[in-house]
C-alpha cells in the first residue's frame, strides 16, 4: 500500500550533513563556535537572564553534543552536531522586532493544524518567537495570566525567574543546557490556585523553513493548587527544509493541580527536533501527557516527570510513526520520590521502510516512595524486514512496598487476525490497514481531548491507508 | 460430526482458505469454481463463510467498523455501491435482536473481552449481516451454555433458506436438538466414513464413535 522507498525517499540528503563521511568530533565541532557567535550576539536581557544563559552555555561547551552515553546509545546526533545552524530571530537583519517574522506565515498556513477548533486559546511562534497577529487567546478569565516569555522577561510581568531552570535542570543534558543558552521567547502559561480553563490552549511551534536555522522556543507553565487545563504544543513546518528546533518546556504542578498535556510532534521531513519536557508534581496532582512523533529526519522526545508529593499521578502515553530513513527516539522519566503515586505508560510505535525507532523508559521509585503502583509497557510493530527499534523499559526500585511491571513487545502484523479478516472479505492490503491502524489507535484512545483524538485518529488512519503522507 | 482429531475443522479451515493449510490433493468446486484457486476473501465474497471455533481479538477496531469495511467489500466485488455507516447501522439494527445482542456490542473491539458465549453469538450476528451463500459453523456449540445455546441455533434457522447452506461441525448431537440438519456426514480420520438422515445423530448419540473409526481407519488404509 504504501510505497516508502519513493515516498519519504527525499529523506536521506537530510542526515548527510555537508561534510558527507568526515567522522565528527562531537566534543568540540566546530557548530559550538557557531552557537557560541551568535550566543555572544544575542541582545541585552535582565541581569538573571543574562546569568542563567551563561550558565547553560557554559554547560553545553563542557557537556558537548552528546556522545554514545546511556541516554543517548542508540541515537547519534551527529547530523545535527556538524551542521552550523544559524540562531533564528538573531540572524534576521538587525534584531527582530515584534511580529517580524510572522508575516512570512500567513493564518491560512495553520488552518490544518488548529483541529478546527476556533475557540481554543492559540499562542503561535514563527521560529520560536512570539507572533500577536496569528494568536488569539480572549477570555481567560481573571486566575489565568498567558504570555509570550520575552514579553514576561521584558516587562517582568509574573515573575518567570522564579522558575526558569529550576524545573528543567541542565547539568547533563546538552540540549536543554543549549536552550537556557538561548532562552528568548516561548509561552508562559500562569494558572492561579483554583483556575480552571475550559479550552484547551494551543501552543503552536512553526518553522518557517528557510535558511538552516535553530530555533529554541522554551515553554514555562505554572500551574497552582488545583488548578486544571488542556495545553498542547504542536511542532509543525510550512516549508520541507533543514532546521533544527531544540525546545524545552518547564510545567509545575501545584497541590492537586491537573494538567492534560499533548505534544504534536509534525516537524518537516528533512528536519531535526530535540524537545524535552521537564515536569515537577506535588503532592495529588495529575500529569496526563501524551506524545505524538511523526516528523523529522531525526528527532527525540524526552518527557521527564518527577512524583514529588505524596499521591501525585502521571500517565505518559505516546505514538510514535516512522517511515523512511527516519530516525524517532522517546525518552521518559519517572521520578518516584513520594509515596503512594501511580504512575502509566503506554508507549507504541509502528516502524516502516528503513527508519529506526527508540524508545527508552526509566522509571526510578526511591526509597521513600512506598506503594508505589507503576506499570510500563512499550509495544512495536515492524511493517517492514529493515525497520528497526531499539526498546529499553528500565525500572529500578529503591523501595520494598510497590506494585511495579514494565515490558515490550516487537512484533510483526498477526497472521492469525489477517486470515480472520480475509474470511470475512476484506483484502490483504485493506486489513494490513485495519491492523496496523488498530495497533496505534489502541494507545490514541488514551486521549481525553475529543477533538485532538478525532483528528490524531484521522491522519493515522489516512497515513496507513496510504492516502496521505 | 466425528470425533476428535477426525479433521472436522480442517475441513472447515481449508474451505475457508486458512493458508497455513497446505491442500496436496483433491478438488473443491463451488458453484462451478475451483474453490482451492481463490484467496481467503475471494472465497468470501462470493458469499463462503467461516464461523471460528476461536474468534480472534482485534483490539482497537470496532465491530461497526470491521463489519461494515467486510460488508462494503464483498458488495464492491460483486459490482454494488458502497452503503454509508448509517445504512449500515439500519441494516445492522435487526440481526442484533437475532442474537439477543445490544447496539453497544457495535463500538466494542472486536473480541476483546467478550465472553465465550459472546464470541459465538458475534460469529452468528456476522454472518446474518453478511448473508453468505455457504456458512461453515466450525465447533459453534463448543463452550455454550444452553441460553447461549438456544440464541445461536435461534440465529442460524433464521437465516435459512432456499439459497444458502449451512454446515455445522460439532462433536456432539446437543446442537441437533436445535438446528435440525438435512443430512448427517461422520467424518473419521479425515474421511467421511458414514452419511445419512438426522437419525444418524441420534445413533451416534446412542453408539458413540468407536464402530466408525474402524471403518475409518479401513478406508485410510484402502486408499
Amino acid at each position: 500500500m504504501i510505497d516508502t522507498a519513493t515516498r519519504k525517499g527525499t529523506r536521506d540528503n537530510a542526515a548527510v550533513g555537508k561534510n558527507g563521511a568526515d567522522p565528527v568530533n562531537l566534543r568540540a565541532p566546530g557548530s559550538i563556535e557557531a552557537y557560541r557567535a551568535d550566543f555572544e550576539r544575542q541582545p541585552a536581557a535582565p541581569e538573571w537572564l543574562r546569568s542563567l544563559r551563561a550558565e547553560g552555555m557554559a554547560r553545553f561547551e563542557a557537556l558537548g553534543f552528546p556522545t554514545k552515553n546511556e541516554d543517548w546509545h542508540f541515537t547519534s546526533v551527529a547530523p545535527i552536531a556538524e551542521q552550523s545552524f544559524r540562531t533564528a530571530m538573531i540572524n534576521k537583519a538587525g534584531v527582530s522586532s515584534e511580529g517580524s517574522t510572522a508575516g512570512m506565515v500567513a493564518a491560512a498556513d495553520l488552518r490544518r493544524f488548529t483541529f478546527d477548533q476556533p475557540t481554543w486559546h492559540t499562542l503561535v511562534f514563527v521560529n520560536g518567537e512570539f507572533s500577536e497577529n496569528l494568536s488569539s487567546y480572549a477570555g481567560l478569565g481573571e486566575k489565568v495570566r498567558v504570555n509570550s516569555l520575552a514579553k514576561a522577561i521584558h516587562s517582568g510581568v509574573g515573575r518567570p525567574e522564579r522558575h526558569l531552570g529550576k524545573i528543567a535542570v541542565f547539568d547533563n543534558h546538552a540540549f536543554t543546557a543549549l536552550n537556557t543558552a538561548f532562552i528568548r521567547d516561548g509561552a508562559f502559561v500562569e494558572l492561579q490556585a483554583d483556575a480552571v480553563v475550559d479550552q484547551p490552549i494551543h501552543l503552536i511551534f512553526v518553522a518557517e523553513g528557510q535558511g538552516e536555522a535553530v530555533s529554541h522556543p522554551r515553554n514555562l507553565i505554572v500551574a497552582a493548587q488545583n488548578s486544571r487545563a488542556s495545553i498542547i504544543e504542536s511542532y509543525i513546518c510550512v516549508r520541507d527544509n533543514l532546521y533544527f528546533t531544540n525546545a524545552v518546556t518547564e510545567i509545575s504542578l501545584g497541590e492537586g493541580a491537573h494538567i492534560d498535556h499533548y505534544k504534536i510532534q509534525l516537524e518537516s521531513e528533512k528536519s531535526f527536533h530535540v524537545g524535552t519536557t521537564q515536569i515537577r508534581q506535588a503532592r495529588d496532582s495529575q500529569l496526563h501527557s501524551f506524545s505524538y512523533a511523526v516528523g523529522g529526519s531525526l528527532a527525540r522526545t524526552n518527557i521527564y516527570t518527577s512524583l514529588d508529593g505524596d499521591a501525585a499521578t502521571c500517565t505518559l502515553n505516546g505514538l510514535y510513526l516512522t517511515d523512511g530513513v527516519q530516525h524517532i527516539d522517546n525518552q521518559t522519566s519517572i521520578e518516584h520520590i513520594a509515596p503512594n503515586c501511580p504512575s502509566h505508560e503506554v508507549y507504541k510505535g509502528v516502524l516502516d521502510g528503513r527508519s529506526h525507532g527508540v524508545f527508552n523508559g526509566k522509571v526510578y521509585v526511591h526509597p521513600e516512595a512506598q506503594k508505589t503502583d507503576g506499570k510500563q509497557s512499550n509495544n512495536n510493530l515492524l511493517l517492514s524486514p529493515s525497520a528497526r527499534v531499539d526498546t529499553k523499559p528500565q525500572l529500578e526500585i529503591f523501595a520494598d512496598d510497590v506494585k511495579c511491571t514494565h515490558g515490550a513487545t516487537v512484533g510483526r502484523l498477526d497472521e492469525v487476525a489477517m486470515f480472520y479478516l480475509n474470511s470475512r472479505g476484506i483484502g490483504r492490503e485493506s486489513a494490513r490497514t485495519l491492523l496496523t491502524y488498530a495497533f496505534a489507535a489502541d494507545v490514541l484512545e488514551t486521549i481525553e481531548l475529543k477533538p485532538l483524538r478525532e483528528q490524531l485518529e484521522r491522519l493515522v488512519l489516512a497515513r496507513f491507508a496510504g492516502s496521505e503522507s | 460430526m466425528g470425533p476428535n482429531g477426525s479433521g472436522k475443522s480442517t475441513l472447515a479451515q481449508v474451505l475457508a482458505g486458512n493458508p497455513t493449510y497446505e491442500v496436496t490433493r483433491g478438488t473443491v468446486s463451488y458453484n462451478g469454481q475451483n474453490l482451492l484457486e481463490m484467496d481467503p476473501e475471494v472465497r468470501a465474497q462470493n458469499g463462503i463463510f467461516l464461523a471460528f471455533q476461536y474468534p480472534v481479538e482485534i483490539p482497537g477496531v470496532s465491530i461497526a467498523y470491521f463489519l461494515r469495511s467486510a460488508y462494503n467489500e464483498i458488495r464492491k466485488a460483486n459490482g454494488m455501491e458502497e452503503i454509508d455507516p448509517l445504512e449500515f447501522l439500519d441494516l445492522v439494527e435487526d440481526k442484533l435482536k437475532l442474537v439477543d445482542m445490544d447496539q453497544a456490542l457495535l463500538s466494542r473491539s472486536v473480541n476483546q473481552g467478550f465472553s465465550g458465549g459472546e464470541k459465538k453469538r458475534n460469529e452468528i450476528f456476522q454472518m446474518a449481516v453478511l448473508s453468505p451463500r455457504l456458512a461453515i459453523l466450525d465447533e459453534t456449540d463448543s463452550g455454550l451454555d444452553i441460553d447461549a445455546l438456544r440464541i445461536v441455533a435461534q440465529g442460524v434457522n433464521t437465516l435459512r433458506s432456499p439459497e444458502n447452506a449451512t454446515i455445522v461441525v460439532t462433536h456432539y448431537q446437543r446442537l441437533l436438538n436445535y438446528i435440525v440438519p438435512d443430512f448427517v456426514h461422520v467424518i473419521a480420520n479425515g474421511r467421511i466414513v458414514k452419511s445419512g438422515g438426522k437419525e444418524l445423530a441420534f445413533e451416534l448419540e446412542e453408539k458413540g464413535y468407536d464402530w466408525l473409526q474402524n471403518v475409518g481407519a479401513d478406508a485410510g488404509a484402502a486408499a
